[in-house]
């Protein structure tokens, strides 16, 4: 997998990259079809033109059912809210309409943690990979960049069972080439390094490649892997350089509670080594700018670095 | 319809009460209530409105059932069984271990069940995504929702019917089964709904309110063409109803009842059933 970040801003925005991807994926495939809950200004479809773009309006829970029904006619639906309604608020029905019943459906849930920024603790998930990964057959998402989002987008459509895809509105920092090809279970593995092993999702990647070259700095050589799905996880590949580390630490912008810290815990019971986390503390989130809420829940390359040297001190 | 017609959906009407008994006697308790109450609406729905295939359970342009009062289970069973979808032996395996028929319908475990429901609300939605999905792939087919009185409770619902009236969903027809009671007593007590068929109204559907165990008014309302508007028909249901001993028990959402109490209630039901044939 080639890895291209060279610290510089993706000129690219999400939302754009999201519509022009579905309307790509609906001239090809009739069957697809795009929901949205009086969002649509806001994922980029606002512009999507013809009967298989769908505005639910404020009612996410019928949404996600709508969505259901679809998936059992035959259609390839992609419903797509906030990710704090796209989970919390429409649980129940992409539990059952969705997933239990086996009617295979892909959800978007954007503005993940402190991305919601302005919107404010009412609109800031640190929850939702924790519920989706309660969800058996469920596969969860955690948009690194561009590339990895349109793959994902494309894959996703021919999957069984919920897929949430939990993705900023804006900007990124690239980490892989353009049409980089992902595989749902199976992680990349952005750096080597012999000293220690950090687990990073989503915008976290990069946080954990720049605290990578700051331990580097230091004498510290840490690997950095993105499991690229929080679920399934890959769990090989995290043992393998947990095993060769010997010390690993997650990074995640979410609730050490159920999501990043949980998966790769479960995934390596058992082996000795040292263990650490950056996560946010099990507390609501708050409003804000996202540079000053990244400090506040300790979401930042200085903390990673913080703990890891602390782990090998 | 023709008297004769009128005497057929009757007959079949009963023989799902009857089938419907059995299998929630196999077990002792069950759902039957809200099975009963919606027994004439499914021979009607099943005996002559729906272009339905037993044969082919998921041949894509069948008219359709989501019976989101998914406890109605039983009575679902009963009418799928009796129409050949399966075995009616089958119907003794009621939430048996590893039964294909368990208390809320299951689209994936049993044959005719187009959609998985039991957390009530849930499958208004289910049912307008089957509709809209018809009607985006161009398919010439109806989707029937059955809805409970109590069921109205939830906002889900209205969320749904909103929806399939703004959108002009009228290849979705609602049936809302207006049989006065929920688990905890009657809907009035609990929760009142008001006035149902103006709640409609109000939410742009063409509502009518039909006495729910006449099959020849049920098949006047099911067979009517829509307008601009989708149909939405309240059914004035009696819960429990064909069982004198269901229909008198206030709270007889789910019965946990001895053996020898089923045999009455059968009793009762052939001696109907005896009485028609001759």
């Amino acid at each position: 997998m080639e890895i291209v970040y060279n610290g510089t801003k993706d000129t690219r925005m999400f939302n754009a990259t999201i519509f022009e991807t579905i309307d790509a994926l609906m001239k090809e495939d009739e069957k697809v079809v795009w929901l949205d809950a009086d969002l649509m200004s806001c994922s980029g479809t606002a512009k999507g033109q013809g009967e298989r773009y769908i505005n639910c309006g404020i009612a996410e829970a019928n949404m996600i059912g709508i969505a259901g029904g679809l998936s059992a006619s035959g259609m390839k639906p992609y419903a797509h809210s906030f990710g704090t309604f796209s989970s919390r608020r429409a649980f129940d029905q992409a539990f059952l309409a969705a997933g239990y019943a086996g009617n295979p459906i892909t959800i978007f849930g954007t503005d993940p943690g402190v991305t919601a920024a302005f919107n404010g603790g009412t609109h800031m998930p640190f929850e939702d990979m924790a519920l989706y990964r309660a969800l058996p057959e469920a596969t969860v998402f955690d948009i690194t960049d561009i590339p990895m989002l349109i793959d994902v987008m494309k894959k996703a459509k021919d999957m069984p069972g919920v897929k949430y895809i939990r993705v900023p509105r804006k900007g990124s920092y690239q980490i892989y080439a353009d049409g980089t090809s992902f595989t749902p279970g199976k992680g990349a593995l952005v750096r080597e390094g012999k000293d220690a092993l950090i687990v990073a999702s989503g915008i976290m990647v990069r946080e954990a490649l720049e605290a990578a070259n700051t331990l580097a700095a230091e004498g510290i050589e840490a690997a950095v892997i993105d499991p690229i799905t929080v679920k399934p996880l890959d769990e090989a590949l995290i043992r393998e350089w947990a095993e060769k580390t010997g010390t690993v630490v997650t990074a995640e912008n979410h609730n050490k509670i159920g999501g990043l810290k949980s998966a790769v815990e479960d995934a390596l019971i058992g082996m000795p080594l040292k263990f650490g986390y950056v996560a946010v503390e099990d507390v609501f989130g708050e409003v804000g700018p996202e540079d000053y809420l990244r400090k506040q829940f300790d979401l930042t390359p200085e903390h990673i670095v913080r703990v890891v040297k602390e782990l090998k001190a | 319809m023709t008297k004769e017609q009128i005497k057929e959906l009757e007959k079949f009407a009963l023989e799902i009460r009857i089938a419907t008994v059995e299998c929630i006697k196999s077990r002792g308790f069950g759902h039957i209530g809200g099975s009963l109450s919606v027994a004439d609406a499914l021979a009607v729905l099943y005996g002559s409105v729906m272009n339905i295939d037993p044969s082919d359970p998921k041949k894509a342009d069948r008219d359709k059932l989501v019976c989101s009062k998914g406890h109605a289970g039983p009575g679902v069973y009963a009418t799928l069984a009796l129409k050949g979808y399966f075995p009616y032996e089958k119907l003794k395996t009621l939430n048996q271990p590893g039964t294909d028929l368990p208390s809320h319908c299951d689209r994936k475990k049993t044959p005719g069940i187009d959609m998985t429901t039991g957390s009530l609300g849930q499958g208004t939605s289910t049912a307008v995504g089957l509709a809209l999905g018809d009607k985006l792939q161009g398919r010439d087919c109806r989707t029937f929702l059955i809805v409970g009185d109590g069921e109205c409770d939830e906002g889900q619902v209205w969320e749904a019917a909103m929806f399939t009236a703004a959108k002009k969903l009228t290849n979705l027809v609602w049936l809302i089964d207006w049989n006065k009671k929920q688990l905890d007593g009657y809907v009035k007590d609990i929760l009142d709904p008001f006035d149902l068929q103006k709640k409609f109204e109000a939410f742009g559907f063409d509502a009518v309110t039909v006495d729910g165990h006449n099959v020849e008014k049920l098949y006047e309302a099911l067979t009517k063409k829509p307008g601009d508007k989708p149909i939405a028909i309240i059914l004035d249901t009696i819960k429990g109803k064909g069982v004198t001993g269901v229909e008198e028990t206030v709270k007889n959402h789910s019965m946990n009842v001895g053996q020898d109490v089923f045999d009455s209630w059968l009793q009762e039901l052939h001696e109907k059933q005896a009485a028609m044939n001759e």
